[in-house]
């Protein structure tokens, strides 16, 4: 059965309040060249079938339920 | 007059809702089961505040797809009252029946607080027994307030007079000291198109009796009702 993982982020348009946060902590830590940290979701599923079947699947559950378009991007991947 | 609280599984703001309806308001209130279908013989069905399904995914990103949903989508759509308070503003804008989106505070902190909101139309169901530019006093209780929509949808918004209320200070001017969660422009209400769709962050439910600290919350229950039944 086919393992997905699917990676749902903010927007890049949207101010990621978390990753402002961490980022201020790892510069505190001294890796002050950090200047951009970005926090997201993984969300890992398996699922019957294969080939474009699934990916059209998991596009509809993406586009469905794991993420609002409104104020996230997705991707995934899929490993038969 | 009925007045339905929906109540899905997380919710806890039903029963000062359903208490503002039944005991400040004098109206007729029912709690309905978000597994329940039917929402007939109601007039203005409210989703209240709270964490429908632990907030699990994103706020009402599941509690949108509850069964009861599809009657609420159907009563909006026949142009019939629904008022959504905090999670249930979430809800709503999950479910398409208002536009954009609630994200994480921009403090990260759970804001829990009196605020002041602006009127900014008092020509709606929602605010009829208020008063335009004057600063309501209700309190917030989030943590995933901050509205944010793309310039399209704001400029619509703005246009047809669909941002209900901002944020404010005590003497109605808008700041982003004012703002308790960095929502876009302040936004703290917006209704749909119909102006019979209203979500807001703040709970007018939890401010309709002084000895609560405020009673402003009395206007936009008061305002449905008027336009339920005109004087």
């Amino acid at each position: 059965m086919p393992d997905v993982k699917v990676y749902v982020t903010l927007k890049a348009s949207l101010l990621d309040a978390q990753g402002r946060v961490v980022q201020n902590a790892l510069n505190n830590l001294g890796y002050s060249d950090v200047d951009d940290v970005r926090i997201g979701k993984l969300i890992e599923l398996t699922i019957e079938g294969d080939g474009a079947a699934v990916d059209k699947k998991v596009r509809e559950m993406c586009d469905r339920l794991l993420a609002n378009p409104v104020i996230e991007d997705y991707r995934f991947e899929v490993t038969p | 007059m009925r007045f339905a609280v929906i109540r899905f599984p997380g919710s806890n703001c039903d029963q000062d809702a359903y208490y503002a309806v039944k005991d400040l308001l004098k109206r007729h209130v029912e709690y309905v089961w978000h597994e329940d279908r039917s929402l007939k013989g109601f007039d203005c069905v409210i989703l209240p505040g709270g964490f429908s399904y632990g907030d699990y995914l994103r706020t009402g990103a599941i509690a949108r797809f509850s069964p009861i949903m599809e009657a609420v989508v159907n009563h909006a759509e026949r142009g019939r009252f629904v008022l959504g308070i905090c999670n249930g503003f979430q809800v709503l804008c999950e479910a398409h029946l208002l536009p954009g989106a609630l994200v994480r505070n921009a403090g990260l902190k759970f804001a829990c607080r009196h605020v002041n909101l602006r009127v900014e139309n008092a020509s709606t169901p929602w605010t009829n027994a208020a008063e335009k530019g004057k600063a309501l006093r209700i309190p917030i209780a989030h943590g995933e307030g901050s509205y944010v929509a793309d310039e399209d949808t704001l400029d619509e918004l703005n246009a047809g007079g669909r941002v209900l209320f901002r944020y404010c200070d005590e003497n109605g001017r808008d700041s982003p000291e004012s703002n308790p969660n960095g929502s876009v422009q302040n936004i703290a209400g917006i209704a749909n198109k119909g102006f019979n769709v209203l979500g807001m962050m703040p709970h007018p439910e939890r401010a309709c009796e002084r000895i609560l600290g405020s009673s402003d919350g009395k206007f936009i229950l008061e305002s449905v009702t008027r336009a339920l039944v005109p004087a």
